[in-house]
């Protein structure tokens, strides 16, 4: 009898268990969902607001979450063009052999070039576009924002696309998948996990440039945008150090929540994408994703709407292609094509020929002298990016190895790490130079700082993926024939990272360069600080609206970081790939 | 005879080279497929098996000839099948259920009739109760029968399979041929037609009504005859079995002659293998040819290669590049499916290593081309190396990009074993070895005096 009640009692209690916790969710999404259609009004009455380009920063630490906000929506915004565009072209570059080549070299030479000498060209064509709306400089900050992270997503994506085995693109053509269903179950599910870690890093990208264009002067006008970079920006301009500090936690609390909302749920969601045959045992938890699984709202949510239509696209897709009669193409088609192909190829190679004439006949009007500065500052700059990599090598390489060979140190670090290489840079920059200035140290050394700080956790987070990875019983032949520690470096440790350290120098060197740009030349306390460099040319001639300067700045710069990349980091990628590769 | 319901009339594959030559990979081959039976197509790797599979399958457009289904050009006509594949290819982040599933979504399917359909083929299969696993979660025949259930679901007229058990342990393979075998013929399902490809002889001629053989370079049928005198379920041990097998063997172990098969039709004359500048190197290592010859002198220095690969459990794929090569080199000759050592074999396998590298340097030289113009080439220079591109450009006019490495990977190990030169990985160079040069120039030296 007992037994019974004993019984009945734990089934209606687990009963209510899996009753209320569902239910508590449920509310807790739908509060979710009415805050999302409060947060759109908010911004689109903000947006079609009329133009204040010169909105005033307040001060306020309770007007913190508001900026939060904005900024957040600036980052999410940028993020879902970035995703949208990447997804568009690597689907078109992997699908179309004619431009693929074409389109891979671009991707490769936009993914160098510095973002942010575009700033004010973007700024004022957004303004002419959209005159008198806030909408303008939003929309100019947000393809800043963009242009700074789509092109490695992009890049991603093509390469995941490119990788699918052979039998699973089989499969889809043997059993007739429109190209709708082959995207939805094979292409984008295979590239999911390389998107989403390429989604952190160009996420982390969006904050550090955020941070800058938030907030800066063209010629006489001044852009303005109400924001945390901005914040920052005015309380490092008044010296205000408690909203610097009030600022950079909410950053560092936004860093973290984001991790732990958004990038952890979707690492482990994405561990299902996985393509390997066995189970590992290790794996990304997340309570948020565990949660959300179980939300009844969302599953009825699905199952009302995201299901039926998806029944019906399949269902339509198959209906027209059944009614669609088989013919094999005409060679007269054919030939048609080609031809339009052919001219409309030919009108766009001309436009981009007659731009890039306008464009050169700008670097008309520049003296010999400015030239010669410029190069000057060009190699100030190489000097000053090389040290910072220099740096980040000699402490993050030993860390690094250190922790990625302990592995309880390398469960904590590696989490702290990512949400360091995550938090932007930029919102550091004016404390670390009141620190340094008050040492006595000028810009010079000072932008070397900043170029770190913003670079080296991508080569110490490499160093760690490098050294997990290395074959334990590599190390262990380490050991039984007692090499010395010269030798273990030599011979273990450092061809068994080589592969990770090439990848996180290269990010690391494309970020110091385009750190430079915000590093050499900086306003602090009301008074412009500026030393000898590229950057900093580049940001002076911004800040004069000297369109010309600034054009010949930023192809030299495009130049030395094409070119670098073409002469050493390609090299010691291949041999990273070929000699170095310890899976082959 | 009946319309048959795949047609292939003079297809063949080639694939374009920048250079005036192409890469024949198939030449034109005719072959059908009728209603009502299970074909077996055979072959050593690179004679085209799985391209054949694909262009009759429509996934692959012939370079030149057409495929009829029905009568009809395939381009134009509704075409009904399916694939079941070596490597199972099952979408991993789809449940067992979806993954079946899927071809009837693209059929645009209503949910409710697709879930049953399903349920029904994964019923068959014997994978009830799995129906929300992830394939990774089963073990490898139960993947495979995932494969044949997505493969089935559309209920194909033509089913074709592309070693659809090599990937399985023998028991397993065992086991789903059985089933398929049952369900073929009990007609559980309505598939009209099978269509195999495979490396298994054993498995070929326990499935198939009808067995084709293909050679390579270029792929070309070698023989293509009915196996139906043998009634299912089919006795490895019988002699009837036993004569096939062996019959295929030999078509397979000699490239250049055609066996008889007294009861049997002859297949299609064969081209000259030999007309090639160079002998397609078996992909084997001197190690494992001197293993080989060690088992051979350990059955007495003739044994059945059947028996061979019995002794060593190795699939008929693997053993073959190896006799090849001994052959090849002089070690061994092939006899009516029997392999026999030859004298020099026979020295090579009971010498000790030094003696083993001079007899194989001897036998290369001798036999292999690539191997005596590499040594002469090196031999010539006064540098005393080469580059590897002067060699590839000659392998490229006969051999696809692919093979051309494997070609000359395999040259480089049988080199280095041999000690006939070196190879510089790094700079792609082959060189003379130290050793050698120093000997050479103290004779010289001493040739002087």
């Amino acid at each position: 009898m007992s037994g019974l009640f004993k019984a009945r009692y734990t089934l209606s209690r687990s009963q209510v268990l899996e009753r209320t916790w569902p239910f508590v969710l449920d509310l807790g999404v739908a509060a979710g969902l009415l805050a999302c259609f409060y947060a759109v009004l908010l911004i689109a009455r903000y947006w079609m607001s009329g133009a204040v380009p010169e909105v005033v920063i307040s001060l306020r630490p309770g007007i913190l979450p508001v900026y939060a906000f904005y900024s957040v929506v600036r980052i999410g915004v940028a993020y879902l063009l970035s995703l949208l565009f990447a997804v568009g072209y690597g689907y078109v570059a992997a699908y179309n052999p004619r431009v693929e080549a074409l389109m891979i070299a671009t991707l490769d030479i936009l993914q160098s070039i510095p973002v942010l000498s575009f700033l004010p060209a973007l700024m004022l064509a957004m303004m002419a576009l959209v005159p008198s709306r806030q909408l303008g400089i939003e929309m100019g900050a947000i393809l800043l924002i963009f242009t700074g992270q789509v092109w490695n997503m992009a890049f991603s994506f093509y390469a995941s696309l490119k990788s699918i085995p052979r039998e699973l693109r089989e499969a889809c053509t043997i059993n007739r998948f429109s190209a709708w269903q082959r995207l939805w179950q094979l292409e984008l599910p295979f590239s999911a996990i390389g998107l989403i870690w390429n989604s952190m890093v160009s996420v982390a990208g969006g904050w550090f440039f955020l941070m800058i264009c938030e907030m800066f002067p063209v010629g006489d006008k001044n852009f303005r945008l109400p924001g945390l970079g901005s914040y920052l920006q005015t309380a490092a301009n008044e010296g205000n150090t408690r909203a610097m500090v009030y600022g950079l936690v909410t950053v560092g609390v936004i860093i973290v929540l984001t991790d732990q909302l958004i990038w952890r749920p979707m690492i482990a969601w994405s561990d299902k994408f996985k393509f390997e045959n066995v189970e590992s045992g290790d794996r990304v938890t997340s309570p948020i994703l565990f949660a959300l699984r179980r939300s009844n709202v969302l599953a009825t949510l699905s199952r009302r709407t995201l299901i039926p239509l998806s029944e019906k696209i399949y269902h339509d897709l198959a209906y027209r292609r059944e009614h669609q009669q088989k013919t094999p193409v005409k060679a007269a088609d054919e030939r048609r094509n080609t031809l339009l192909t052919a001219v409309v190829g030919l009108a766009l190679v001309m436009m981009v020929i007659a731009a890039a004439f306008h464009a050169l006949l700008l670097l008309k009007n520049i003296h010999a002298a400015e030239i010669v500065l410029l190069l000057k500052g060009a190699a100030a700059t190489f000097l000053r990016v090389n040290v910072s990599l220099l740096i980040a090598m000699a402490w993050t390489v030993p860390v690094g190895v250190a922790i990625g060979f302990n592995p309880r140190l390398s469960k904590i670090a590696q989490p702290i790490a990512q949400i360091a290489a995550s938090f932007p840079a930029t919102a550091l920059f004016p404390v670390v130079l009141l620190g340094l200035m008050k040492l006595g140290a000028g810009l010079g050394i000072g932008s070397i700082a900043l170029m770190l700080l913003g670079t080296q956790w991508y080569v110490l987070f490499n160093v760690i993926a490098g050294a997990l990875a290395v074959p334990s019983d590599l190390r262990e032949v380490a050991d039984v024939f007692h090499f010395n520690r010269w030798q273990r470096w030599k011979t273990v440790i450092l061809p068994g990272i080589f592969p990770y350290l090439i990848t996180g120098l290269v990010t690391a060197s494309g970020g110091a360069w385009n750190a430079s740009i915000a590093a050499e030349y900086f306003s602090l306390k009301g008074q412009t600080l500026m030393t000898l460099g590229l950057g900093a040319q580049i940001s002076q001639a911004t800040y004069q609206g000297r369109f010309s300067v600034l054009l010949l700045a930023t192809i030299i710069m495009a130049l030395m970081v094409v070119t670098i990349n073409r002469l050493v980091w390609r090299r010691l990628y291949k041999l990273a790939e070929t000699k170095y590769r310890l899976d082959a | 005879m009946a319309e048959p319901i795949i047609r292939a009339q003079q297809v063949e594959k080639y694939y374009a080279q920048p250079s005036e030559n192409r890469i024949q990979v198939i030449s034109p081959t005719d072959l059908s497929i009728q209603t009502g039976e299970i074909v077996a197509l055979l072959g050593p790797s690179g004679s085209g098996k799985s391209t054949l599979l694909r262009m009759l399958a429509g996934l692959s457009r012939p370079s030149g000839g057409e495929v009829y289904w029905h009568g009809a050009p395939i381009e134009t006509a509704k075409i009904n099948v399916s694939i079941v594949f070596q490597s199972f290819a099952l979408f991993p982040w789809l449940t067992v259920m979806e993954n079946v599933e899927a071809p009837l979504k693209a059929r645009g399917m209503a949910a409710t009739e697709r879930r049953e359909r399903s349920e029904k083929i994964l019923d068959t299969v014997g994978l009830d109760g799995f129906e929300a696993a992830f394939p990774k979660e089963l073990s490898g025949g139960m993947r495979q029968r995932v494969g044949f259930a997505r493969a089935l679901v559309v209920e194909p007229e033509v089913l074709f399979m592309d070693e659809p058990f090599s990937a399985l342990d023998v028991l397993t393979a065992e086991n789903l041929r059985s089933e398929l075998l049952e369900l073929w013929q009990k007609k559980t399902i309505p598939t009209q037609a099978i269509f195999l490809v495979t490396h298994n002889i054993e498995e070929a001629v326990l499935l198939a009504d009808r067995i084709i053989v293909l050679g390579r370079n270029p792929g070309h049928v070698r023989t293509d005859f009915r196996v139906a005198t043998l009634a299912h379920p089919r006795d490895r041990k019988a002699p009837a079995f036993t004569q096939i097998v062996d019959y295929i063997y030999k078509v397979l172990t000699r490239p250049d002659v055609m066996p008889d098969m007294p009861k049997l039709k002859a297949g299609r004359p064969v081209r000259d293998q030999r007309q090639m500048r160079y002998e397609m190197l078996p992909h084997a290592r001197p190690g494992g040819i001197a293993g080989l010859l060690e088992l051979a002198i350990d059955f007495g220095g003739r044994t059945d290669i059947y028996r061979l690969a019995d002794e060593l459990a190795f699939e008929i794929d693997d053993l073959l590049p190896i006799v090849d090569a001994a052959q090849l080199l002089g070690f061994l000759r092939v006899e009516e499916g029997d392999v026999v050592i030859t004298p020099t074999g026979r020295e090579f396998a009971e010498s000790e290593i030094l003696r083993q590298k001079e007899l194989f340097r001897e036998a290369a030289l001798e036999h292999v081309l690539l191997l005596r113009q590499i040594s002469r080439a090196l031999r010539s220079k006064s540098d005393r190396t080469v580059p590897e591109e002067f060699f590839l450009d000659m392998l490229d006019e006969q051999f696809s990009d692919e093979e051309t490495q494997r070609q000359l990977e395999t040259a480089i190990n049988w080199g280095r074993y041999a000690e006939l030169f070196d190879y510089d990985a790094s700079r792609r160079r082959f060189t003379l070895p130290e050793e050698e040069e120093t000997a050479k120039s103290v004779v010289e030296e001493g040739g002087a005096e």
